[in-house]
């Protein structure tokens, strides 16, 4: 049995495919096509699945998917029609198919009650009748079937087969063995010569073909259909043995074993018969059965090939680490064309000399390959959303609320590593959205909403970064209780005045619990933070918006890859640094007065009648400043999820441009304020600021930027 | 000069479960993954042992027997079914389509290579 870890691998990297594209034909189906062939994908999926989880002896996965095919097959050949219930049905299993596929992949225990109640689900869809053949069949699949000939004696293991009877007798049986041959054996491409050699493995064999139906030789068409044998075997293994090398043949032939011992009459050698050794009978079969009619053997090969139906989709399955060596030597590219850039830059060409010509078209080559390379690792994010069709489902029955999931732009793609890592937020924040967001069907129908609830999840791109939407059209926050919470967990100061906005985004504060509405789901003690630290550790941002009684929508911005960024180049001292673009605001050059001392080492400024503090980089990095602590101040503002809007001060602002992302972390560990480093193109180094972690830095806790108003 | 098997699967821990237990006997194995490309692939190869599985898009192992067996020049190269089916009425079904053999998944690596012995006469 194969149990090696690449195959398992494989397993369950191809069964994730075979679920996606299930839960893909599901959604097809639920959108009212009645196209008998999408339900022979979905039995194609099922079937699969089934089929290779075998090889890893995943029994209660072989079982359900077994009499889940069962069902399926039912509809696929119209005996059984595909109800709005059916299809419930139908749904969940695939939902419990992925549950066990998962279970059996993380090797953690399922619950049997779970998987006998789907069981009981399908069962009841097959009705009375076919239950029966269901539980039969499902006692099949529970004992994994052999191979049928597993056990045929193996050429050194002559008594592997033997059986408690054959063990009694010590000597061997003997058997005569009539084998008459249809014309069709020969057309399923099976040998005589082959069974025999293969019976004459069993034992002692004596053979005699049989030559009395041979035409004259004049006869048109002299084939072997005219022979026959007659075969003596004595042999200690037994009559099953026998029938299982004739197993194939099986209604391809007249055959007949009868064990001497039986006292049968012998078999009476026909006229004409020669008597031959085993070895002799080999050859004469082989001589007797030339090859048929060669000269048709190159009639059909053109047609045949070009009759084939629609050929399958190209794709090209690469392994990552090439991909990701492609990346490296194209992040490499760019940055080495930068530097080209910039030497040239240096030289002070004009705009029309060849050679300023020619990096810009290096410079546009550039981009296109890594444009290109980026989109191999771009995937839609479709499996994605669609997994979340089952956390609908599921955090649906598990608070008796009823809700469906509407995804908008599915086919919008993203990097594979961002789709991976987002996985477990929207997960968070779906659930959230069932379990907290909408209401139970009783409260909607009294508010004159469908007692069904919808989400909306929708993915876009927006100017080089993808926006992801979680809406739904529940309740909306009581904003009076995220409040009253916030204050009594000290997350604010009983007094703060708080816009709408700022109370909305309190939920996102680490250690605001949603303990008071605990739920078997989401109230699981984590909260949202995990989600915006998740999001933000891949430079992305997340936001709420709620209205009152008619829902909340999420707002999750990411940047479509994880391996360049576009960010703003600063210099602090002498040293050069980028803050990445999403989360600059503006730069501004403060008018004297706009920014006032607060305390020993602060500083607040006024801007549009807000005060967002000032934080002082070079102070916070620890950099001596290049230039005079008299000059006019340079800020940037930038957005930050813990603090709102703060201004970070810098000496220079240079320019915006596209940088490699160069990792830190397995270098130098994690260094707090800067998030990556990248290779500038004058060959300089620059670390990749994290704004949110620079703040963090500075400020203790509980500081806000606060609207005045 | 060693057999060369031809086998059809859409699945592709089937595919690779089949060639290691192919390679390791010393048969050249081929693969196609699905009826179409399986049957494309034959008339390139002309392979000595066809596998094939049954539940496949585009063309099913069935078709696949079919299309193979239409052409009476190919009448001498065994086709084996590789399925879970165990049924004897789809035993007969794929017998008379034209089926040499069948092996059942899940498979024995020894097993597979024993019937592939078995169909072609190799030791």
């Amino acid at each position: 049995m194969a149990s090696n870890e690449s195959f398992r691998n494989l397993f369950f990297e191809e069964a994730e495919d075979l679920l996606a594209s299930l839960s893909d034909d599901l959604v097809r189906l639920n959108a009212g096509t009645s196209d008998n062939e999408i339900v022979h994908s979905i039995f194609r999926a099922v079937h699969s699945i089934k089929g290779s989880a075998g090889a890893f002896a995943l029994d209660e996965l072989v079982g359900f998917a077994h009499r889940y095919e069962t069902v399926l097959d039912e509809v696929r050949s119209d005996r059984l029609e595909l109800t709005p219930d059916l299809f419930r049905v139908v749904q969940r299993s695939a939902d419990h198919l992925a549950v066990l596929v998962e279970a059996a992949r993380t090797e953690q225990c399922t619950d049997r009650v779970v998987t006998d109640a789907a069981l009981a689900a399908l069962d009841a869809c097959l009705g009375s009748n076919a239950a029966d053949t269901a539980a039969s069949s499902t006692e099949e699949s529970d004992a994994p079937e052999q191979a049928p000939i597993l056990d045929a004696p193996l050429f050194d293991f002559p008594a592997l087969s033997l059986d408690i009877g054959d063990l009694m007798s010590a000597s061997p049986q003997s058997y005569d063995i009539c084998f008459r041959p249809h014309p069709a054996l020969y057309e399923n491409s099976h040998e005589p010569a082959f069974l025999i050699s293969h019976l004459a493995e069993l034992g002692t064999l004596e053979a005699e073909v049989d030559l009395s139906a041979l035409p004259h030789w004049s006869a048109p068409e002299i084939v072997q259909p005219a022979l026959s044998w007659n075969l003596r075997l004595a042999t200690e293994a037994g009559r099953e043995a026998i029938e299982e090398v004739f197993e194939f043949v099986d209604g391809l032939c007249d055959l007949t074993i009868d064990a001497k011992d039986d006292d049968m009459p012998e078999q009476n050698t026909q006229d004409g018969a020669a008597s031959m050794s085993m070895a002799d009978t080999t050859t004469a079969l082989l001589d007797a059965a030339p090859p048929l009619l060669q000269a048709d053997i190159d009639m059909t090969e053109a047609a045949a090939a070009s009759k084939m139906p629609d050929a399958p989709r190209p794709t090209l399955r690469v392994d990552l680490d090439r991909i990701e060596r492609l990346f490296n030597a194209v992040g490499e590219l760019i940055i080495n064309q930068s530097m080209i850039a910039q030497r040239v830059d240096d030289l002070q060409l004009t705009h029309d000399a060849d050679m300023t010509v020619h990096v810009e078209s290096y410079r546009l080559l550039a981009r296109d390959i890594q444009e290109a390379v980026m989109a191999i690792r771009a995937q839609p994010v479709k499996p994605l959303f669609q997994r979340m069709s089952r956390i609908v489902r599921e955090a649906a029955d598990g608070t008796d609320k009823q809700a469906q999931l509407v995804m908008i732009g599915e086919g919008t793609e993203v990097d594979k590593t961002v789709i991976e890592r987002l996985a477990d937020p929207l997960t968070h924040m779906i659930r959230n959205s069932v379990d907290h967001g909408l209401e139970t069907p009783e409260m909607r129908s009294a508010n004159g909403k469908d007692p069904v609830g919808t989400i909306w999840l929708s993915a876009a791109h927006r100017s080089g970064s993808v926006v992801i939407t979680i809406r739904d059209d529940g309740a909306g926050l009581d904003r009076d209780k995220v409040l009253g919470v916030a204050v009594k967990k000290g997350l604010v100061p009983a007094d703060a005045d708080l816009s709408e906005t700022e109370i909305d985004n309190l939920i996102f504060l680490p250690g605001f619990s949603t303990a008071s509405a605990t739920s078997l789901l989401s109230g699981r003690g984590v909260g949202l933070d995990v989600v915006r630290t998740a999001v933000q550790s891949l430079g992305g941002r997340v936001n709420i918006v709620s209205r009152p009684g008619k829902g909340t929508e999420f707002t999750i911005a990411l940047p479509l890859t994880l391996a360049v960024l576009d960010g703003m180049l600063i210099s602090v001292g002498n040293i050069s640094m980028l803050v990445p673009i999403s989360a600059v605001l503006e730069t501004i050059r403060p008018m004297a007065g706009e920014v006032q001392p607060v305390g020993p080492n602060e500083q607040l400024l006024s801007i549009r009648g807000r005060f967002v503090p000032v934080i002082d980089l070079a102070a916070n990095l620890g950099i001596a400043r290049a230039i005079d602590a008299d000059a006019p101040m340079l800020l940037l503002l930038v957005e930050t999820e813990a603090r709102g809007t703060c201004a970070l001060l810098v000496d220079r602002v240079h320019d915006q441009r596209q940088v490699v992302i160069k990792g830190l972390e397995s270098n130098y560990g994690h260094v707090p304020g800067v998030s990556a480093a990248t290779v500038l193109g004058d060959g300089q180094i620059a670390l990749i600021l994290d704004p949110d972690a620079i703040v963090e830095q500075t400020h203790g806790a509980g500081q806000r930027a606060v609207s005045p108003t | 000069m060693s057999i060369m098997v031809l086998a059809i699967d859409d699945s592709r821990t089937i595919r690779s479960m089949v060639r290691q237990a192919l390679a390791a006997a010393g048969f050249s194995c081929e693969l196609a993954e699905d009826g179409v490309e399986g049957v494309r692939r034959f008339e390139e190869l002309r392979p000595d042992v066809v596998i094939t599985d049954i539940n496949m898009p585009h063309m099913d192992g069935f078709g696949v027997i079919e299309a193979i067996r239409k052409d009476v020049a190919n009448r001498r190269i065994p086709i084996l079914v590789l399925t879970t089916e165990t049924a004897t009425e789809f035993k007969t079904r794929a017998r008379d389509a034209g089926a040499t053999g069948w092996i059942g998944k899940p498979f024995d690596d020894q097993a597979l290579v024993q019937v592939i012995r078995r169909v072609t006469g190799a030791s």
